[in-house]
């Protein structure tokens, strides 16, 4: 027993002096109550009119910019885009690309970080999760259309058909169709067991019957016994663990895409991992375009303090620097190689004619802008972070670019060089996804529990026995 | 009152208040009780005397068929039942198999451990009698309480109640059990 050897006095002269203790997860330790009063208030409170603001814009793109792209390519064919030889992968699979790796960030923070009891995620974690789970949405779209017959798309699963045609699986496209659907399905799993209890803190207190009704098939007769949160809290710890490897499986199944290919500029054994860093790079960026304004219209201020988006800040500096060194070893293995093709392939991404503005962009912001997230002062001024976060998200979306277009417009022979200029269909679809995205988010905000309210009253003083806030008698830890 | 009893509820303040008082129920012999709070009360598992959730083993059973049943099915449409020359490929590989049944091995698991979460917790269930109660509401805000069924062995209404008093629960109130 720890106190029978420590007594409080004792234990309070041994504690960290106070600039050095560990800041409280919730700003001002707000008691339970209050808590789940302010966590709740937004879902039940009047909707505000920046809301709707942004809402109709994005349900503007999401219900008609969206479709009318969507079925104008399908009923007509790919040649609506500007894929064509010898640029067949458009924007179509740099959005997949993109979106994927939005989703990469949102696995890690609620699952990675949870596995290694970073307490501080439980505000931000619901929030990621919801913006996993849209983005991985948005990204399967995107091969399933690109096939070009998407009334065929069943031919990609294992099933027995009159055909008497099987899938061929040693193609790591095959791998993706399976590793996409794993991970929008688990990570939907995740996302609504986690919203369970929440659900039930709704339905326990709704005031209109409306409200109730679908809060109370939802919550599925959840009562918080002790015995439902141990189950729960096991399948919680389950679900962490094989959403972390998700995290590390997707991107690189991705990337085994590419670098099976005999492309130069694909074919490296580097591609997986750089595939996931960048991901989680990118996703790091969203987040912080999303927790910015989003707390601070949410009123959530307390909850996701600036503490939290400088963690947040830090992670996308550690993934940034991770990025500059394998941008760094590309170049630097493309030169060793000797091979003329890579060599040419990467000149020409800083010093070709056609794409090289975007190879620019790839460097200045991912490598350049990157480098201030170093400074204190720009990690605790939210307009910088914001801007920032943006221009993460341009510049991964620059490197998709650069790697998918950059790479197979010069390919080993001259005569078969091309251009690719997306056409207005391309640039519409992305629209209309990032609407999508964007109303899907607006609405989770609005009606589900965008923050995991019981899991941030778990962390709090007061949820310890042990501790005086919790009702403990006598000792217990400061 | 023609209505069955289902048990007797009281209200605790604290986790610290309820986990003292679960220690003392606990010590006096009940069977059939529960402890209802917003948030998993650390060191509760002890007290109410729960082993390692079982949750574990669904998603291992269905994590493990998933990956047998992919490795199986790869074989099969790839090298049994409709052989492809790829490149030179073997028909069948480690290499090319355990990319995809490793990734359905996530998703089974997932799914086993979502539907062991649901089956052991006897969820979904569209009512529950506690959910009758008014001041039950609050379980969710920030009361804990505790809950002595009536199927206890020793449960009788006054002296369960007395029991829970002297704990220092409030609100002593009788469930009903509408079935």
């Amino acid at each position: 027993m720890a106190d029978s050897v420590l007594n409080l006095a004792e234990l309070k002269r041994l504690a960290p002096p106070a600039e050095l203790r560990r800041a409280p997860v919730v700003e001002g330790n707000p008691a339970t109550g209050a808590l789940t009063d302010k966590l709740s208030a937004f879902a039940e409170g009047k909707t505000p009119r920046w809301w709707w603001i942004l809402f109709l814009p994005a349900a503007f793109a999401a219900t008609v910019i969206f479709p009318v792209c969507l079925f104008y390519q399908v009923f007509t064919g790919v040649g609506v885009w500007g894929n064509n030889h010898p640029v067949m992968w458009g924007l179509d699979i740099v959005n997949f690309i993109w979106w994927v790796g939005v989703a990469h960030a949102g696995t890690l923070i609620s699952a990675l970080l949870f596995l290694t009891k970073q307490h501080w995620r439980t505000t931000i974690g619901r929030m990621a999760e919801a913006m996993t789970v849209f983005s991985v949405a948005m990204a399967g779209l995107y091969p399933a259309i690109h096939v070009g017959r998407a009334w065929f798309d069943w031919f990609m699963m294992p099933f027995p058909n009159s055909n008497g045609l099987w899938p061929q699986f040693r193609s790591p496209l095959m791998w993706d169709v399976f590793a996409v659907n794993t991970y929008l399905m688990v990570s939907s799993l995740f996302w609504f067991m986690g919203m369970i209890p929440d659900f039930a803190v709704f339905r326990d207190r709704s005031t209109t019957r409306v409200r109730k009704t679908i809060f109370s098939f939802l919550a599925m007769g959840w009562t918080g016994s002790a015995r439902q949160w141990h189950h729960y809290e096991k399948a919680y710890v389950v679900l962490c663990g094989l959403c972390t490897l998700l995290v590390f499986t997707v991107s690189s199944i991705v990337g085994l895409d590419f670098c099976t290919a005999q492309i130069a500029g694909w074919h490296a054994t580097i591609f997986p991992l750089y595939f996931v860093i960048g991901a989680v790079f990118c996703g790091f960026g969203m987040m912080l375009v999303l927790l910015i304004p989003l707390r601070k219209w949410c009123g959530l201020e307390i909850v996701i303090t600036k503490r939290h988006l400088d963690k947040v800040a830090k992670l996308a500096l550690v993934s940034g620097l991770i990025i500059t060194y394998i941008y760094l070893m590309e170049f630097f293995i493309a030169w060793y190689s000797g091979d003329p093709y890579e060599r040419w392939v990467f000149s020409h991404r800083l010093f070709g004619h056609t794409y090289m503005v975007m190879g620019w962009i790839l460097i200045l912001v991912n490598v350049g802008v990157t480098q201030l997230l170093w400074f204190k002062k720009i990690r605790s001024n939210l307009a910088a972070l914001f801007v920032i976060g943006l221009l993460i998200n341009c510049g991964m979306w620059s490197e998709r670019f650069v790697i998918v277009v950059g790479s197979l417009y010069q390919d080993f022979l001259p005569a078969s060089w091309g251009e690719y200029l997306p056409t207005i269909w391309d640039i519409g679809l992305y629209v209309g996804t990032l609407g999508a995205f964007f109303m899907l988010y607006l609405l989770f905000v609005k009606f589900l529990p965008m923050v995991a309210i019981s899991e941030v009253k778990g962390v709090m003083p007061h949820a310890d026995p042990h501790h005086p806030l919790g009702g403990a008698k006598k000792g217990g830890h400061p | 009152m023609s209505e069955k009893i289902y048990g007797l509820m009281a209200e605790f303040n604290s986790p610290g208040e309820v986990l003292h008082a679960a220690e003392k129920i606990r010590d006096a012999g009940s069977r059939r009780w529960d402890v209802f709070s917003p948030f998993p009360i650390h060191g509760i598992d002890q007290v109410m005397g729960y082993r390692n959730s079982l949750v574990g083993w669904f998603a291992l059973v269905l994590g493990g068929g998933a990956f047998a049943q992919t490795f199986g099915l790869l074989w099969f449409t790839n090298a049994f039942d409709y052989p492809l020359i790829v490149g030179g490929k073997p028909m069948f590989s480690w290499p090319m198999s355990f990319v995809p049944s490793y990734i359905l091995m996530v998703m089974g698991a997932a799914i086993g451990a979502l539907i062991g979460m649901f089956a052991l917790n006897q969820l979904p269930r569209l009512h529950h009698p506690l959910l009758n109660k008014k001041r039950f509401e609050l379980v969710s805000r920030d009361k804990f309480i505790i809950v002595i069924g009536a199927e206890d062995k020793q449960f009788s209404v006054t002296e369960t109640r007395k029991l829970l008093e002297s704990l220092g629960g409030a609100q002593v109130d009788i469930v009903e059990d509408p079935d």
